[in-house]
């Protein structure tokens, strides 16, 4: 049917769309910076510590800051996911916490190094699972489900491991934390491919245009025939198997399986997730936007260590920047 | 005005008898029986709460019905869930249950429909088809599109329903269900939804209109149905009724 002329204005605003808005256009417009706030974030933060302290661009601090980022940048990847379908997931950090305890016992029990990583990502992926069954098949809205997840989770750990830690003396994981090819060790190696592979999934599959879909609009998904409680059920399984690939990099990291939540990994989860320009109300999402504000929150603490600033401040400054980033997210169209 | 009819014949494309169905202590509709005739425009019509889109939804197989049995093609119990409904070839405007905003417009018209190009053991999507067949689907249908790439929230109420009228016809459907189409629309999109929904019965796709506009069930349908407050009360030929007699039927006052 002809669209009647009081639709002009719609039809300049989606041509200007298709033709590419000049680049003062560009800078003037909020959503612009709303989009790209963890790049812009993240050049700032480069700009800003790189005169203030030169060491912090030299080669081997770079690699030291992608090495930390890593951990984080999985786990905003799975946060992601979760977000997408505008749930939330509370429990990320007590299941890299019970990950890290399995992968330490079933080493210990001395079922081999192999077995110990598939437990703990198994057992990481079933609590993403749980999640998704419990907020879809109970009607319990997500952050009470992941809420009572990362209580019972941590109990779990804690009654497993006896509430110490576990030395992992595993040459495999050694390797994985030590080791690079090319420029950059394993580690980031591991966190590039996760980017690769859930871009992928996000934006080149059906699973990702229905996980937007469910997201989007919950009712009219499955008016259309979409299954929005397996998407959903998929999104939290997906984000404990992001959980699990943190737990391997977090033990190889530190050596030892530690019967402790990082609580700033759950927050920094989110926060990279809010930076990277995802939606907290679902339908929105990209992959490269929460891993750079992954980067650029590794980036803050990083810098702010080289100039010496207590670590008591690191929190403070971290909120700071969220709060910062949801400000300009509103005016993201 | 004929009493009605409570066995599906064998040329009714979807029907239900007995149907009921509530929300918590909310009765939408109760003991409905319903036909819709293969090649024909069912109209059905009813003040606004008389329970049509919920009707449809449990036909369609977005609601389970609380009681009764539906028909399709004459097999009892069709679908367990509106994806089962579309894989047997019924599309549904429905009447708040739309678009994705946050999707574009090519990937709303394909949505759960997608078209994939396999790599070994990936099935990746074909956006560039999509588009491509986005473009000529909105084109059929004449429907004015500055861009399949742009997503929906920007579009007018008007160009939002255009493009879920084009998915639900340009798909070759058996059934096209259409819940209110108009209701949001100008009159020359309304003049151009009413000859879409011509072109179709033409093609011999069945289609159910669910509308309060009595002129244009009149001029489009072949069979109106009647609901009110919950219940099916009566069903006519259109070439044999009136306006003043829809109106009656429709307000209980006749
Ligand atoms: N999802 C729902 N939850 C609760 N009540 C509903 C729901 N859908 C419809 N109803 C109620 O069912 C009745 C019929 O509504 P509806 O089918 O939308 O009527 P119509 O389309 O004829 O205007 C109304 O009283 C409405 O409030
Ligand atoms: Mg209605």
């Amino acid at each position: 049917m002809t669209i009647p002329e009081q639709n002009a204005p719609v039809h300049t605003a989606g041509a200007a769309e298709e033709s590419r808005p000049s680049l003062s256009a560009l800078l003037l417009d909020p959503s612009f910076w709303a989009d790209w706030a963890s790049v812009v974030g993240l050049v700032g933060l480069v700009i800003v510590f790189g005169i203030s302290q030169p060491v912090f661009l030299s080669i081997a601090n770079l690699q030291a800051l992608l090495l930390a980022a890593a951990i984080l940048v999985v786990l905003s990847i799975g946060q992601t996911f979760v977000v997408a379908t505008a749930g939330i997931d509370l429990s990320l950090a007590a299941a890299v916490m019970l990950g890290a305890i399995i992968l330490g016992l079933v080493d210990a029990a001395g079922y081999g190094i192999f077995l110990a990583c598939v437990l703990a990502v198994a057992a990481t992926s079933a609590v993403g699972f749980l999640n998704g069954a419990l907020i879809t098949a109970g009607r319990i809205p997500d952050f009470v489900v992941t809420l009572g997840t990362l209580s019972g989770v941590t109990g779990l750990g804690l009654i497993l491991s006896g509430g110490e830690p576990i030395m992992v003396g595993s040459t495999f994981l050694l390797r994985l934390a030590s080791g690079s090819f090319g420029p950059f060790g394993y580690p980031v190696w591991v966190a590039i491919s996760a980017v690769l592979v859930a871009h992928i999934a996000l934006y080149h599959t059906r699973f990702g245009v229905h996980l937007l879909a469910t997201g989007g609009q919950v009712e009219s998904a499955s008016a259309l025939g979409i299954r929005t409680n397996r998407v959903k059920i998929a999104a939290y399984t997906i984000s404990g198997f992001c959980a699990g690939i943190a737990a391997l990099l977090l033990v190889a990291r530190i050596g030892s399986a530690e019967p402790q939540i990082n609580t700033s990994l759950l927050l920094n989860s989110v926060a990279a997730v809010v930076l990277g320009g995802v939606s907290l109300f679902g339908g929105r999402a990209s992959i490269l936007g929460p891993a750079i504000g992954a980067l650029m929150l590794t980036a803050l603490v990083n810098g702010l260590t080289l100039l010496s600033v207590s670590a008591f401040y690191q929190p403070l400054a971290v909120g700071a920047i969220v709060v910062l980033a949801a400000l300009i997210m509103r005016y993201q169209k | 005005m004929s009493a009605v009819n409570h066995s599906p014949s064998a040329d009714a494309i979807l029907a239900c008898e007995g149907l009921s169905k509530h929300f918590g202590g909310i009765r939408a509709f109760t003991d409905v029986a319903f036909q819709a005739r293969r090649g024909e425009v069912t109209a059905v019509i009813g003040d606004n709460g008389a329970g049509k889109s919920t009707l449809i939804r449990c036909l369609v197989g977005v609601h389970v019905p609380d009681a009764g049995d539906i028909f399709f093609d004459g097999r009892l119990h069709p679908f367990a869930n509106p994806d089962e409904a579309r894989k047997a070839g019924i599309e549904t405007v429905h009447q708040n249950l739309a678009l994705i905003d946050e999707l574009t417009v090519a990937q709303n018209l394909f949505l759960n429909r997608e078209i994939v190009r396999r790599i070994g053991p990936l099935a990746l999507l074909d956006r560039k088809a999509m588009k491509q067949q986005a473009r000529a689907m909105l084109s059929r249908l004449s429907i004015n599109m500055p861009s399949v790439s742009q997503r929906v929230r920007r579009l007018s109420g008007g160009q939002r329903q255009a493009i879920s009228i084009c998915r639900a016809a340009g798909s070759g459907a058996k059934l096209v269900v259409m819940d209110e189409p108009t209701a949001a629309l100008g009159v020359q999109e309304t003049a151009n939804v009413e000859a879409l929904i011509r072109r179709l019965r033409e093609q011999a796709v069945s289609v159910i209109l669910v509308s309060h506009n009595f002129d244009q069930v009149r001029r489009l349908s072949d069979q109106i149905w009647v609901m009110r407050a919950g219940r099916m009360v009566a069903t006519v030929r259109s070439s044999e009724t009136t306006g003043n007699e829809l109106v009656a039927l429709v307000t209980g006052a006749a």
